[in-house]
C-alpha cells in the first residue's frame, strides 16, 4: 500500500464515514493492481534498450493538437502499456508510431520520431516499409473477408514472402496461439471464427510478416473475458520475440502485462481546447505503487477527475 | 372499465382531428402505392395479351421477314441487342467502377463532391439529348453503327453504374483498409485485394440493373443504329445493328397487323429483361449488404 495514501486515510476515518468505505475499496483496488504490477521484475535501466524514441512529439489534426510535447522511449522485448482516460491521445500517439495516421487528412506529426535511430517521418521513409517493421493489431477485430489462410498469407504475398508459404502461415498462427483450433479449416472464411478468435487471427496476421514492434489499440476491450484473458497471456509469451506497445483503458490490463507503463492525462487549455499529456512514465510497479505525480495517483486509485 | 377516468385515452375536438388526419394520410399513402403496383401489372397485361399470338419458338430463333413479309422473327435484333449492349458494359462498367473508385478512396472531399453531382446531373439528361449529342459526334461523316448506339448507350449506363458502386465501396467499413495498410499494403493495393472482393456483390448488382436499363433504351440507338439494318444476323459492330426497341418503334407504326403483333412480342421480352434485371439486382444487393454487415 501507497506509503502517501495512509495517513489520509487515517484523516478521513475521522471526517466522513461514507467516503471511507468508498476510500477503502478504492485501496484495495489499487493494492490489488500493485499486486499484479509487482509480479513483473523491471529491466534494470542500464540493460534498456531502446528501439523507439519520442523526443517532443505532438500530434494534431488540422492544427489542434491531440497529444502534446511526448517525451520517451520505447524499450526492446518489452510491453509498454498507454493508459489514461478517453481523449488524452494514448491512441492518437500509438498510431503516430506506424503512420497511420497519414491516413487521416490534416493529421500532423511535431517532434521527432526515431527508430533505430531513423527518423520515421523523415523524407524517404516510404511509410510501407514502416508498416511492415511495426505491425498494428485494431481495437476491434478486422479479419478480411477472405478464408483464414489468406488472411495470414496476405502480408506475406503483399511482401514477396511467398517462399514457404504454408509454413509461414502455420508458424504465425501459432505463435498467435490459434493453430489448433484453425488448423482443420484454414480454408474456411475468417468471419466465421469467434471473436476472440478473429482478434489472435488479426495478431498472426500481423505477425507473419516479422515486424519487429507490435502496436495493439486495446486489442481486448471488445473482447469476453475468456477472450481478453488468452490475448493478454499471448501479450506475455509474444514479448520474447517482439516489442509490444498497448493502448489500453484497463489498468488491470495494463498491471497484468506490461513491463513500462506511460500514464496520459487531459490537459485544459484556457479557451477550453483539451489535449493530451504524457503524465508519468515508469517500470509498471513503480507507476502503480509508487506514482511519482499526484494525477496519476489519482487515476490509479480510481479517484481520478 | 368506463373510459373517462383512464388518462390513457385521448378525448376532445383536437385529438379526433389528429385521428382523422392519421387515417386518411395513411389511406392515400395506400392508394398511392397499389397505383404504381397497377400501372406495372396494367402494362405487363396488356403487353403480354398482344404479344401473345405473336410469341413462339420462330419468333426467336428466325430473322425478320424480308420486306414485312408474314412470319419471321427477332432473331436479329435479339443478336444486335446483345452486341450492342455488350459493348456498352464493356465501355461503362471499368470506366463507372473506376470513377466510384477514385471517388470513395482517392478523391479529396469536395472534388468526390463535385464528381458525384455531376454523375446525378448526367444520369438526368434526357436520353434523346445523349443520341443527337452521339449523332453529330460519331455519326455525322461516319455513318451508323452499332458502335455508336453502344457508345451512347454507355453514357446512359456510366452514372448508373458509378453511382451505385460508389454506394457500395462506401459500405465497405474502413476499419478493413485501416486493415490493410497496417500490414503495409498500399492504397491501390487495399483497394484492389481487399475492398473491390468485399464489395463485388454490389457492383454486380450495379451492372446488372444498368444492363437491363440500357438494354431498353431506344433514342440513343435512333440516331445511331437505325437504318438499313438488314434483315440478317449481323455481328459486325462498324455496320448499323438491328434491335429489340428499334424493332419495337419501327414495326409499331407498320400498318401491318403481323407487325404490330412483332412489336408487342418484342416489347415483352424487353419487359422481362428489365423486370428480371431489376429483381435478380435486388436479391443479390441484399445478399450483398448481410455479407458487408457481417464484416462491419
Amino acid at each position: 500500500m501507497s506509503t502517501v495514501s495512509e495517513p489520509d486515510r487515517a484523516e478521513r476515518t475521522e471526517a466522513a464515514q461514507p467516503e471511507d468505505t468508498t476510500d477503502a475499496v478504492l485501496q484495495q483496488s489499487q493494492s490489488k493492481l500493485g499486486e499484479l504490477a509487482a509480479q513483473h521484475t523491471p529491466v534494470p535501466e542500464e540493460q534498456r534498450e531502446p528501439v523507439l524514441r519520442l523526443d517532443g512529439v505532438t500530434v494534431s489534426y488540422s492544427g489542434a493538437p491531440a497529444v502534446c510535447d511526448v517525451t520517451m522511449d520505447v524499450f526492446r522485448y518489452q510491453v509498454t502499456a498507454f493508459i489514461g482516460p478517453s481523449g488524452c491521445g494514448k491512441t492518437t500517439l500509438l498510431r503516430s508510431l506506424n503512420r497511420m495516421n497519414d491516413l487521416i487528412t490534416g493529421a500532423t506529426v511535431d517532434g521527432r520520431i526515431t527508430y533505430h535511430g531513423h527518423d520515421l517521418y523523415g523524407s524517404a521513409v516510404d511509410p510501407v516499409e514502416v508498416r511492415r517493421r511495426i505491425g498494428m493489431v485494431f481495437q476491434r477485430p478486422n479479419p478480411f473477408p477472405k478464408s483464414i489462410f489468406d488472411n495470414v498469407a496476405f502480408g506475406l504475398r503483399l511482401h514477396g514472402m511467398k517462399d514457404n508459404l504454408d509454413e509461414r502461415v502455420e508458424t504465425a498462427l501459432s505463435k498467435a496461439a490459434l493453430w489448433d483450433e484453425v488448423k482443420d479449416r484454414l480454408n474456411k472464411s475468417a468471419l466465421a471464427l469467434s471473436g476472440g478468435q478473429q482478434q489472435r487471427l488479426c495478431i498472426a496476421r500481423a505477425l507473419a510478416i516479422e515486424p519487429e514492434i507490435v502496436l495493439m489499440d486495446e486489442p481486448a476491450s471488445a473482447l469476453d473475458p475468456i477472450a481478453t484473458q488468452r490475448i493478454e497471456d499471448l501479450v506475455g509469451e509474444l514479448k520474447r520475440d517482439y516489442t509490444i506497445v498497448i493502448v489500453t483503458h484497463n489498468m488491470q490490463q495494463a498491471a497484468r502485462v506490461a513491463d513500462m507503463t506511460a500514464f496520459f492525462s487531459v490537459d485544459v487549455k484556457d479557451g477550453g481546447h483539451r489535449n493530451g499529456v504524457l503524465v508519468e512514465y515508469a517500470p509498471t510497479a513503480d507507476l502503480f505503487i509508487r506514482p511519482a505525480d499526484s494525477r496519476t495517483e489519482a487515476y490509479v486509485t480510481g479517484r481520478f477527475g | 372499465m368506463s373510459a373517462v377516468g383512464n388518462p390513457l385515452v385521448s378525448r376532445g375536438r383536437r385529438a379526433r382531428r389528429r385521428k382523422l388526419t392519421g387515417q386518411i394520410m395513411e389511406v392515400l399513402a395506400t392508394a398511392a402505392a397499389l397505383l404504381a403496383a397497377a400501372a406495372l401489372a396494367i402494362v405487363i397485361i396488356t403487353v403480354a395479351k398482344r404479344a401473345a399470338p405473336a410469341l413462339n419458338v420462330d419468333f426467336f430463333t428466325q430473322n425478320a421477314a424480308p420486306f414485312g413479309g408474314a412470319g419471321g422473327g427477332i432473331e436479329n435484333a435479339i443478336v444486335g441487342t446483345l452486341i450492342i449492349t455488350g459493348i456498352a458494359t464493356a465501355i461503362a462498367l471499368p470506366a463507372g467502377v473506376l470513377l466510384a473508385i477514385f471517388n470513395t478512396e482517392f478523391a479529396p472531399r469536395r472534388l468526390a463532391d463535385l464528381i458525384s453531382l455531376t454523375l446525378n446531373v448526367l444520369a438526368g439528361v434526357p436520353t434523346i439529348v445523349i443520341g443527337v449529342f452521339i449523332f453529330a459526334l460519331v455519326v455525322v461523316g461516319r455513318g451508323q453503327s452499332a458502335f455508336a448506339g453502344s457508345l451512347g448507350l454507355s453514357i446512359v449506363m456510366l452514372p448508373l453504374v458509378a453511382r451505385a458502386s460508389e454506394e457500395v465501396l462506401r459500405l465497405v467499413p474502413s476499419h478493413l483498409r485501416e486493415g490493410g495498410m497496417a500490414l503495409g499494403a498500399t492504397r491501390a493495393r487495399t483497394v484492389i485485394t481487399v475492398i473491390l472482393p468485399t464489395a463485388i456483390g454490389g457492383i454486380v448488382t450495379a451492372t446488372i440493373v444498368a444492363v437491363a436499363r440500357a438494354a431498353g433504351e431506344t433514342a440513343p440507338l435512333l440516331f445511331t443504329t437505325s437504318i438499313f439494318v438488314g434483315t440478317a444476323v449481323n455481328t459486325d459492330p462498324s455496320q448499323a445493328m438491328a434491335s429489340i426497341p428499334m424493332v419495337i418503334f419501327s414495326y409499331s407504326e407498320s400498318p401491318d397487323p403481323h407487325a404490330q403483333q412483332q412489336a408487342w412480342a418484342a416489347a415483352l421480352v424487353l419487359v422481362a429483361v428489365v423486370l428480371v434485371g431489376s429483381i435478380a439486382g435486388r436479391l443479390l444487393s441484399l445478399r450483398t449488404r448481410r455479407q458487408i454487415e457481417q464484416v462491419r
